[in-house]
């Protein structure tokens, strides 16, 4: 039952993911600690978010060991959020909109 | 041309998948409970992706500033002021713990026993001083900052209500898992899954590594965005 998807790394591969992550951590942390603003900000927190969110997902969870079948199970339906995001940010600033012309003094 | 069906013979990516799905039999070669719980980790993750797109939803719709997060999470140690300081500790508690269960889902697959379980108690226990620093943060966010669900001081009021909400939903994941993991780790150590094989160490572990992957996602947007 356990044949194809039973891999067993090296140790040292999740040791030096482990360091990865930790300063991965320790960037997004800089830039918080440095006070960057605006435009870089987002852009250097969202990336160490995805680069961080990326590894956990491929090497601790071992979908790099997975079938594709079981990639798409996963990343498929995953992209679906994204069609949320795009429908919520709109709504939000629909409301957004409104409050201020309304409710604004 | 022949349909291939062995799975050892496929050379091609989509030809692996097409004979995944075509094979006259189970299209996820895996155990049972591997797959039910990747099943239930997709599930969550829609339920934290909505939880945050809501989230982002009623900061856009806010018409009062946003809280200013360094201001309220900064902590003071040695007469110096660190932004964020108990949040990053707790994040990198949390990576640590994600570092050791994956070591125990390695030693469970090489089939040593006594360390699985050794790893997979640290692994409870980073998640609990987890646990434990987040409870601290509640403390002062309600008691010294005066945060409620309706409303606070420092700007909108949705702050509060989404913040507890999804905080508080991840801090449920993780004393769920600190309990999954203490249950599975006793499994193992009194041998239930000697005959059967260790995969149950990676089920637990594919729960754990879920927790830390959504806290990536909060660390981002809660507190550094």
């Amino acid at each position: 039952m356990t044949t194809d998807t039973h891999h067993t790394p090296p140790i040292s591969l999740f040791l030096k993911v482990w360091g990865l992550l930790f300063v991965l951590s320790f960037f997004s942390y800089l830039v918080e600690y440095v006070g960057m603003q605006g435009f870089w900000r987002w852009t250097l927190v969202l990336f160490f978010m995805v680069l961080k969110a990326w590894v956990i997902l491929r090497v601790f969870m071992h979908v790099k060991w997975e079938r594709v079948s079981l990639q798409l199970l996963l990343g498929l339906p995953t992209l679906v959020i994204f069609v949320l995001v795009t429908i919520a940010a709109i709504e939000g600033n629909y409301i957004e909109g409104l409050r201020l012309q309304f409710f604004s003094q | 041309m022949t349909v291939k069906t062995d799975k050892s013979e496929v050379q091609s990516t989509w030809d692996g998948v097409v004979a995944d799905w075509s094979a006259d039999k189970e299209t996820f070669a895996m155990p049972w409970g591997k797959l039910m719980m990747w099943i239930f980790l997709l599930g969550d993750t829609f339920i934290f992706g909505v939880f945050l797109i809501g989230y982002m939803a009623a900061r856009m719709a806010a018409v009062e500033p946003w809280p200013d997060t360094e201001a309220i999470f900064t902590m003071t140690m040695f007469g110096h002021e660190f932004p964020l300081l108990l949040i990053a500790i707790m994040t990198f508690i949390l990576i640590t713990s994600s570092g050791t269960m994956a070591m125990a889902v390695n030693y469970g697959y090489r089939g040593d026993k006594r360390k699985a379980v050794m790893f997979m108690g640290l692994t409870a226990l980073f998640g609990a001083t987890f646990l434990g620093m987040q409870v601290f943060e509640w403390y002062q966010l309600i008691v010294h900052y005066d945060i409620r669900p309706w409303g606070n001081p420092h700007g909108a009021s949705q702050f509060g209500a989404v913040f507890f909400m999804i905080t508080g939903f991840h801090g449920m994941h993780v004393l769920g898992g600190v309990i999954l993991l203490i249950v599975m780790a006793r499994r193992v150590h009194r041998g239930l899954y000697d005959k059967k094989g260790y995969a149950v160490v990676e089920i637990t572990g594919l729960y754990w590594h879920f927790v830390d992957l959504v806290w990536v996602f909060i660390f981002a947007f809660f507190y550094l965005l």
